[in-house]
């Protein structure tokens, strides 16, 4: 039994339920980090002094992740871009790019960690490091969680390719915005707790 | 079917017409890892009244402590160990566990999974004329998530120290410090609340994507709205909730100190933590949640009991469109009141204002809703069946807790009722008589759809009148033990407060109703099994409903639900149209002319 | 798959590029305005400012939030809105605060 509008468009929405299914996932998403940016500003607002972000952190390092998770969702979007015209070649390419750059990030990010650890810096010495560690870690678990579907997407699952490439543009495109959205938080994360 | 082909025409699919085509799945793929919608929502549905039993059962151990506090309890006292109930009496941190758990089962793992996971799933498709979900696999992700966090919260009994204790509301810094079985309940919030965020995804996707040509939005049944709408209250109020666990087990297992104010000393001693942190942060997250959950927990209720009022008067709903519209400001409104229960945290008197307006103004959509239900049955042709006995007893029993609601809603009137049993009555009558009711009635109305057989009737009136008797018996006196200032969460039921030697009795009225109660869900347990096999026969459309789930699937719906996806012509409460041949016309019949 | 007019990848990846390097340019803006050490206010209304720029390039671009339908659009705002009450009603809760 097929499941209507998995794929094709829905004449009157405009979509297909797959990309409402993944904005209304994201949408969650947007609740649960605000949720933590909330958290962020209790804690400072009550903070009797709160550290300056270059105390604890290491913003080269940080910038760089920054310019890092960019080029991924550029590449990431290019991927789908490329699946668009029909250019499987092109696909393979950029989807590896975007996996490889957030490898990149994830091996900056254990050394930052490390070298805070090392420091004798832990999510309990305060509570800055605390929701450092925290929004870091789990916006990290996202990244981790996001590449497991890109690499999905570029090895066994772009079998789907041959067989009905719209349904697997439409994957890409999905996994896609999960990794913008990534991005996205990552952009509010970086000044937040490493520039102010 | 290429990138290339989006054209129109190819976008209306007929569903699987013969059974032949797919081969026969086995019985692990058809009864325990299905991904049709049917037996997700007959899974969710018993799996949530088993555990509704099990909250049941821990709230009648309480009531025992309550009615006689200090006493042994005959017989089963001892089996509960040394550890609990000593000499068979009930130490004061069971009694907490108790009520902790008790209210966690229920709320996450009795109402909603059956309001929300069971009925939602087995209706709804039904309803808007889908042959399933839009995403049959997720779906039957969401079932096991639940599943998963169910067992993991039964699985912190058994740890060292007991279950979680420190109340549903698992407030800090109490929650932070106390035993493994808070964070046994964390981890179980975390399947559970994931469970909730797949299901709300497929819920909103489903209603939108996959209804039948013809079943406009304001053609929708309104127990579609209420789904939906709910849908948007887990998607969006839960992910605070997860943060905030996140944050709480962060404090219990990292160190951090994100709800741990500097300076705490416990047991004379001073934490060795880095302090900072702010116990109210928790509140706020909490009820960030907490508050649209209530809604969670009425607005299905709503969306049955207006199916089952429009069925059995024979009359379509009064005030539809007012109804429809009430429940998208409610939703909306449901997330800017939740402070109210947060009066007494030193709140300033602005920001208290603030919600105790919002508050207010909530109240009008509930009232808009209820009154139009009342207003329904005026001039219909009464149909008295056990679904209305259920659904018309809704009405008061929700109207007395709505009321009651509204001096907590008030600061100034909250702060002598603040956390006392009137609390404690107030939510009751709007989640016992009035929510699990209004399900009960569901389950008598949809009874026949998923089995082709109906419920016995007599069995029926013998589950609903002692049932209303006692649930009156219960609660009521609360509102009156509260008002005396007895508070909540006392494991003596206030016994060694003075001012509450008047009023002590009431607690063993509760506690004979409560007992009473259980006894009266037995002709309702007897029934449901039975029925299952030995009910009367019922036809496809066994109450003349206009509504696709009857009018269009057979009872029960095979794989697919409908031989052909229906067409809708018309909208859903077609009762005693003028000149029509009989007194319902299904939304599906053809158009005229 | 979504639109009926063939797929203009020029124009987009012409956006894509257009957007990478303002992300870049506004990466280093808001690091470089980090070390002047503005008063605490300033700063933050400057760095989440750059940051809602550079985030909404993002959503309207890679995400093609620009050109999407009214479904999502309402969606979203709607989720900003709680967004915005969630980040900000605490806040004011303890600003409010009996004795402060």
């Amino acid at each position: 039994m097929e499941i209507p509008y998995t794929v094709e468009i829905r004449p009157d929405t405009g979509l297909n339920s797959g990309k409402i299914g993944i904005w209304l996932f994201l949408a969650s998403e947007v609740m649960l980090f605000g949720a933590l940016f909330a958290t962020y500003i209790l804690l400072r607002v009550g903070a009797v002094e709160w550290p300056h972000g270059a105390h604890y952190l290491n913003i080269p390092l940080a910038t760089l992740n920054t310019v890092v998770l960019i080029s991924s969702s550029v590449t990431m979007v290019m991927a789908w871009a490329s699946l668009k015209r029909d250019d499987f070649g092109k696909f393979r390419m950029y989807m590896a790019a975007t996996v490889g750059f957030g490898a990149v990030f994830l091996i900056v990010k254990y050394f930052e960690y490390s070298a805070k650890f090392h420091h004798g810096y832990f999510p309990k010495t305060n509570t800055f490091l605390a929701i450092y560690f925290t929004m870091t870690g789990l916006h990290m678990l996202h990244v981790m969680g996001g590449m497991a579907v890109n690499a999905y997407l570029w090895g066994p699952g772009a079998k789907l390719w041959r067989s009905d490439k719209e349904h697997f543009t439409n994957r890409v495109e999905n996994s896609g915005l999960f990794w913008h959205f990534v991005d996205l938080v990552w952009i509010f994360l970086f000044p937040v707790l490493y520039l102010l | 079917m290429g990138p290339t082909d989006t054209t129109k025409a190819g976008a209306h699919h007929a569903p699987a017409h013969e059974h032949g085509s797919h081969e026969e799945l086995s019985f692990w793929r058809k009864y325990v890892f299905s991904t049709d919608h049917k037996t997700i929502g007959i899974q969710y549905a018993v799996t949530g009244m088993l555990f509704l039993l099990f909250g049941f059962c821990l709230m009648m151990l309480m009531r025992w402590q309550l009615a006689f506090p200090g006493r042994a309890l005959p017989l089963i006292g001892r089996l509960f160990g040394e550890e609990r109930m000593p000499g068979g009496t009930m130490l004061p941190t069971f009694y907490n566990e108790l009520g902790a758990m008790h209210g966690t089962i229920m709320v996450f793992m009795g109402v909603v999974p059956l309001a929300v996971g069971g009925f939602g799933n087995f209706v709804l498709p039904l309803q808007i004329g889908a042959p399933d979900m839009s995403f049959p696999r997720l779906n039957m992700a969401s079932y096991w998530f639940f599943f998963l966090g169910g067992v993991t919260m039964l699985a912190s009994f058994f740890v060292p120290g007991g279950a979680a204790q420190s109340g549903w509301t698992s407030y800090t810094p109490l929650a932070d410090i106390a035993g493994t079985g808070q964070t046994i309940w964390i981890l179980g919030m975390i399947f559970l609340i994931t469970s909730s965020l797949l299901g709300a995804i497929n819920f909103i996707t489903t209603t939108i994507q996959l209804r039948a040509k013809g079943l406009t939005f304001f053609r929708m049944p309104f127990f579609v709205w209420a789904q939906f709408v709910t849908a948007f209250l887990l998607l969006l109020a839960f992910p605070p909730l997860e943060a905030a666990a996140l944050l709480q087990l962060m404090d219990r297992v990292a160190g951090t100190s994100f709800f741990l104010p500097t300076g705490l000393v416990v047991s004379g001693q001073a934490l060795q933590v880095s302090g900072g942190g702010n116990p109210l942060l928790w509140q706020h997250l909490f009820w960030f949640l907490a508050h649209p959950e209530v809604y969670v927990l009425i607005l299905p209720a709503m969306g049955i009991v207006a199916e089952v009022i429009a069925n059995n008067t024979r009359k379509p709903l009064f005030g539809y469109r007012s109804m429809v519209y009430s429940l998208i400001f409610l939703g909306f409104m449901s997330f800017i009141v939740w402070a109210h229960h947060m009066f007494m945290t030193g709140m300033g008197t602005t920001m208290a204002a603030f919600f105790q307006t919002t508050t207010m103004i909530i109240s009008i959509p509930s009232v808009v809703i209820l009154t139009s239900l009342i207003i329904s049955l005026w001039g219909g042709s009464i149909r008295i069946n056990t679904p209305m006995l259920f659904a018309l007893a809704f009405l008061p029993m929700f109207g007395i807790g709505g009321l009651t609601g509204l001096p907590l809603g008030l600061n100034i009137t909250d702060i002598p009722l603040h956390d006392t049993y009137y609390v404690i009555a107030h939510f009751h009558y709007v989640v016992a008589p009035g929510t699990i009711f209004a399900l009960f009635a569901g389950i008598y109305y949809w009874f026949p759809k998923a089995t082709g057989r109906r419920m016995s009737e007599r069995l029926g009136r013998w589950h609903f009148w002692p049932s209303l008797l006692f649930m009156n018996g219960v609660f009521m006196p609360m509102f009156l033990t509260g008002m005396a200032g007895m508070s909540r969460r006392l494991a003596d039921g206030g016994a060694t407060y003075a001012f509450a030697k008047p009023v002590l009795h009431y607690n063993q009225w509760s506690s004979f109703s409560a007992w009473a109660l259980a006894l009266a869900q037995i002709p309702f347990i007897i029934n449901f099994f039975w029925s299952i096999k030995h009910g009367e026969p019922a036809e496809a459309n066994a109450w003349q409903a206009t509504t696709l789930d009857w009018a269009a699937a057979p009872s029960p719906p095979g794989h697919g639900n409908f031989k052909e996806l229906p067409v809708v012509t018309r909208g859903p409460y077609e009762y005693s149209v003028p000149g029509a041949a009989r007194d319902f016309i299904p939304q599906n019949a053809r158009a005229e002319g | 798959m979504s639109d009926t007019h063939a797929f203009d990848l020029k124009k987009h990846v012409r956006a894509y590029i257009l957007v990478f390097v303002s992300l870049m340019v506004l990466t280093l803006v808001t690091v470089a305005v980090s070390r002047f050490h503005l008063p605490v206010h300033q700063a933050i209304t400057v760095a989440l400012l750059i940051a809602t720029i550079k985030g909404s390039l993002v959503a309207c671009y890679f995400m093609h939030l620009i050109s999407e339908k009214k479904l999502i659009l309402w969606v979203m705002a709607l989720t900003v809105i709680f967004f915005a009450v969630l980040l900000w009603i605490p806040m004011a809760t303890v600003a409010d605060r009996i004795g402060h």
